[in-house]
């Protein structure tokens, strides 16, 4: 797909399926973001935390859903990013991107959009609406 | 004390949207795409210039609000949305300020949970708005205790 604006209803973008997720893409995260909450960097404060291991910030994959739409970024914008947190992403986790073409108009296109991890689980969910520049 | 805060605003701090940063944000969420990264390519696109990745105010300064503290420890961040005007331009100056929108609390099984709800802004220098954001944050009976020790 070259065009964003070319979907049909219920198209879908193409899927990205990130590399297991490691430490070091946590510890890149906290410095890049400055959330330096430790449960998702110490093993020792997750497990203080009640976790069974550190956990990625809910925003590292939210900032990865994103990109699912930045090759379009030159056809429009995302002007509404909502998400739900719906589970926890732990090291070697692999998530899957998604997101598909709900409805639009002449102005929006609405998607729902979902990161998944590798026994199929929603780790966060919501709905991006993408304004075309028209 | 989450309750008198609702409606309280911090002061507006200015931001500036480098470079550097945004760079190391895309790199962060494995995103380097030249329409964030390669100044050339900005230049080139209907942007005049670089932007900023969707969830790059995460970075921004927001101030504080007098009289509140919620710790970056203990809790669960449960929601986020965003809304643009427009997508941020990198280089460029944003004026940022939070507010307690809400909060309430609610029995579950986890016992008695507290939910904080924050609405972020970012202004241009006249004004007006480029985004908002607004996150809702649960906060644990345990951490809650702690705090209103």
């Amino acid at each position: 797909m070259n065009s964003i604006v070319d979907l049909q209803i219920d198209d879908s973008l193409e899927e990205i399926t990130l590399n297991p997720v490691s430490r070091i893409d946590l510890i890149k995260y906290a410095g890049a973001s400055g959330d330096f909450n430790p449960i998702h960097t110490i093993d020792a404060e997750a497990t203080k935390a009640g976790l069974p291991g550190i956990i990625a910030h809910g925003m590292w994959t939210m900032g990865n859903l994103a990109k699912l739409f930045t090759p379009y970024l030159e056809e429009g914008f995302i002007q509404d990013y909502k998400i739900r947190f719906a589970g926890m992403v732990f090291l070697e986790d692999v998530i899957t991107l998604k997101a598909r073409l709900q409805e639009e108009n002449e102005e929006l296109l609405d998607f729902t959009v979902a990161a998944v991890n590798q026994n199929g689980k929603e780790v966060i969910k919501g709905a991006i609406t993408f304004k075309k520049y028209v | 004390m989450f309750k008198d805060a609702i409606g309280k605003k911090s002061k507006k701090v200015k931001n500036t949207v480098e470079r550097g940063a945004v760079k190391k944000f895309a790199e962060a969420i494995g995103d380097v795409h030249p329409i964030f990264v390669d100044e050339e390519y900005g230049n080139q696109s209907r942007y005049g210039r670089n932007i900023a990745p969707p969830t790059f105010p995460r970075v921004f300064d927001y101030g504080e609000i007098e009289d509140f503290y919620l710790p970056n420890i203990g809790l669960i961040h449960g929601e986020q949305i965003y809304h643009y005007e427009r997508p941020i331009l990198v280089g460029e100056e944003i004026y940022c300020y939070t507010e307690v929108v809400d909060y309430y609390e609610k029995t579950g099984n986890m016992g008695l949970l507290g939910f904080v709800i924050l609405k972020g802004y970012g202004e241009d220098a006249e004004g007006k708005n480029i985004y908002t954001e607004k996150q809702s944050a649960i906060i644990s009976e345990a951490v809650r205790k702690e705090l209103v020790r």
